[in-house]
């Protein structure tokens, strides 16, 4: 195992890119479909994984999963409520939400900063007595993720789901055509939500701990995903996109997985993450930019040669 | 929302409507003074004024993008003049000036016909439901209506297509389910005259076709007189003209603008008005 990238490597960063791509799919409904930055992800995140941790640890842990997405959709309904209903601006609504988040939190762990559900039954460790061998995580994760993938696309494809997307395209069309924006902008936010609880779900289980701080920056890491992804696969349909998703988060962690093998130090993942978004948004403007500074260049030489000849003809005017 | 037992043939009534836009401080605009209309069933009516006159915010009150300060707003004997945007649009068809406003360009033809079909009844309550293949059959036979090829184009992001054919789109999403009243706000002035004028053609024929009810803003004064049975003149907030019939039937652009001038007592804008 000398070489950098090991077959464990690889099935852990698989493993973790499925479970993460839940969230950069529910940033593809708030932030592609809808035009909406919503920030309550961090706090919804660690929601997901806290309400879950606690069904495990009674016992529950399927329950658990569906509790976290459930419990996903009422924090998105709030951040919707506010942004719809009380006139919070989109980007405010998801910082007040994410903040209140945090006692909630807490609280829902019993106040306190992590639990940890060793010994529980989980998915994983059912899916290790039935399915067995060293793949099975990388098995449960993926039949979910795929799952819940294709519901998705399926959803954005109904009248419900195009009256959604019409919402983010073109919201004066949509008020124009008896769609109630604000219904449209809650359910999106709801189902969006609800992803990105039932990720932090699957992941205390596979962790087996929930920690208070685990959604710091969860936010920006899924963009980088959800960026990378649409990099790769293009903006067609919706299907090649949700597919480009879950593609760009599997390709995130094993950039990760790469970095750690080469001894970045864990802490400076965050730095690049939010540098990798950073560019990533900001490349279609810096390209635009250069263009123009390129052609500003090309015309300046030849306006120079224009500028001679009207001074010239301009002397020559006042001699004769 | 009480269903008035009118027994009119009126499908538009306004009563007294007015609107003062930033009230109490110094950009504050009377937009809408006092404005009564009685539209019947099928008519067709024309408006002209100056910019600022009041005729896009008129249209606006109608769609319910605001709520009137005063007055009542009667559509097809309902009261709707406090019912929310999205509830009463089910009826009411609405073109702007802007071909890029009325469709979502990253969704294709098919996927925008679809978002127009969901004011017709039938689908109101399957929000689940997808595209069949009965649906795409019947966009298709309306789209081949257009004579522009958009048939064989439904699985195109509507982004692609030029502001003609997206306008023209648009009037077909409007009218897929047959409008109360539709309002059109200059809707061809963004075109140039080759497809301005196949627009309004395709706009005649369809309101001729199924006697829609309609209302269309415009700057042209020779078309503000031949098109449609009825023009209205605004200005300031209130409509001054109205004229209709044989009367109509006997009017000059130069005759229509003498009479305005003589109702609004205002010179018109004669930079913004086409004397064509």
């Amino acid at each position: 195992m000398g070489s950098i990238i090991s077959l464990s490597i690889i099935q852990s960063a698989l493993e973790l890119g499925f479970i993460y791509s839940l969230i950069a799919l529910a940033l593809f409904i708030s932030y592609s479909i809808l035009d909406i930055a919503d920030l309550s992800t961090d706090g919804c995140f660690t929601l997901g994984c806290a309400v879950c941790a606690m069904f495990t640890i009674a016992g529950h842990p399927v329950l658990g999963l569906f509790a976290a997405m459930v419990s996903g959709a009422c924090s998105g309904f709030v951040t919707a409520f506010l942004q719809t209903r009380m006139g919070i601006a989109p980007i405010l609504a998801g910082i007040i939400v994410n903040t209140g988040l945090y006692t909630v939190n807490i609280a829902v762990m019993g106040f306190a900063s992590n639990v940890n559900l060793f010994g529980c039954d989980s998915i994983f460790t059912w899916g290790k007595e039935v399915i067995g061998g060293t793949w099975y995580k990388l098995i449960i994760v993926a039949v979910i993720v795929i799952a819940v993938a294709v519901v998705v696309a399926l959803f954005l494809n109904t009248r419900l789901g195009l009256s959604i997307r019409a919402t983010g395209d073109n919201p004066d069309m949509v008020r124009a055509s008896s769609i109630n924006t604000k219904l449209m902008i809650t359910i999106g936010l709801c189902v969006s939500n609800a992803l990105t609880g039932l990720s932090g779900g699957l992941l205390a289980q596979y962790n087996r701990s929930c920690d208070i701080n685990l959604g710091t920056g969860m936010v920006t890491i899924a963009l980088a995903s959800l960026i990378i992804g649409e990099t790769l696969m293009g903006r067609g349909g919706i299907k090649m996109r949700i597919l480009g998703v879950i593609v760009g988060s599997c390709l995130y962690r094993f950039i990760v997985a790469i970095a750690l093998r080469l001894d970045v130090p864990a802490e400076s993942l965050k730095l690049v993450s939010a540098i990798i978004v950073a560019v990533a948004i900001a490349f279609p403007y810096m390209k635009k930019q250069m263009e123009f500074a390129a052609s500003k260049h090309a015309a300046k030489l030849e306006n120079e040669e224009y500028i001679r000849q009207i001074l010239k003809e301009g002397d020559g005017g006042t001699k004769e | 929302m009480s269903k008035a037992a009118v027994s009119s043939d009126n499908m538009l009534v306004l009563r007294n409507i007015a609107k003062t836009f930033n009230l109490g401080t110094v950009n504050e605009k009377r937009a809408l003074n006092q404005v009564n209309l009685d539209l019947k069933k099928g008519d067709f009516a024309t408006i002209i004024g100056s910019n600022g006159a009041g005729k896009s915010t008129l249209f606006n009150a109608i769609t319910g993008s605001f709520f009137v300060d005063r007055g009542l707003i009667m559509l097809d004997g309902e009261d709707i003049t406090y019912q929310k945007e999205h509830i009463r649009s089910r009826v009411i068809g609405h073109l702007f000036q802007d071909p890029l406003r009325g469709t979502a360009p990253h969704m294709t033809i098919e996927e925008n016909m679809a978002l127009a079909y969901l004011r017709s009844s039938k689908s109101k309550n399957a929000y689940f439901s997808r595209i069949n293949a009965k649906d795409k059959a019947k966009f298709r036979e309306q789209l081949s209506l257009l004579g522009m090829g958009l048939e064989d184009r439904m699985k195109q992001p509507v982004g692609l297509l030029s502001g003609g054919q997206r306008q023209s789109l648009t009037l077909l999403m409007a009218t897929f389910v047959t409008p109360k009243i539709l309002l059109l706000d200059e809707h061809t002035a963004a075109l140039d005259p080759a497809t301005a004028e196949k627009v309004l053609q395709l706009t005649r024929d369809i309101v001729e076709e199924r006697g829609i009810t309609c209302l269309m803003i415009t700057h042209n004064m020779k078309q503000a007189l031949e098109l449609g049975n009825r023009t209205l003149m605004m200005d300031g907030g209130n409509i001054v003209l109205d004229t209709k019939g044989e009367e109509r039937k006997g009017l000059t652009v130069e005759e229509l603008l003498v009479r305005f001038r003589r109702n609004a007592k205002k010179q018109l804008d004669n930079d913004r008005i086409l004397l064509s």
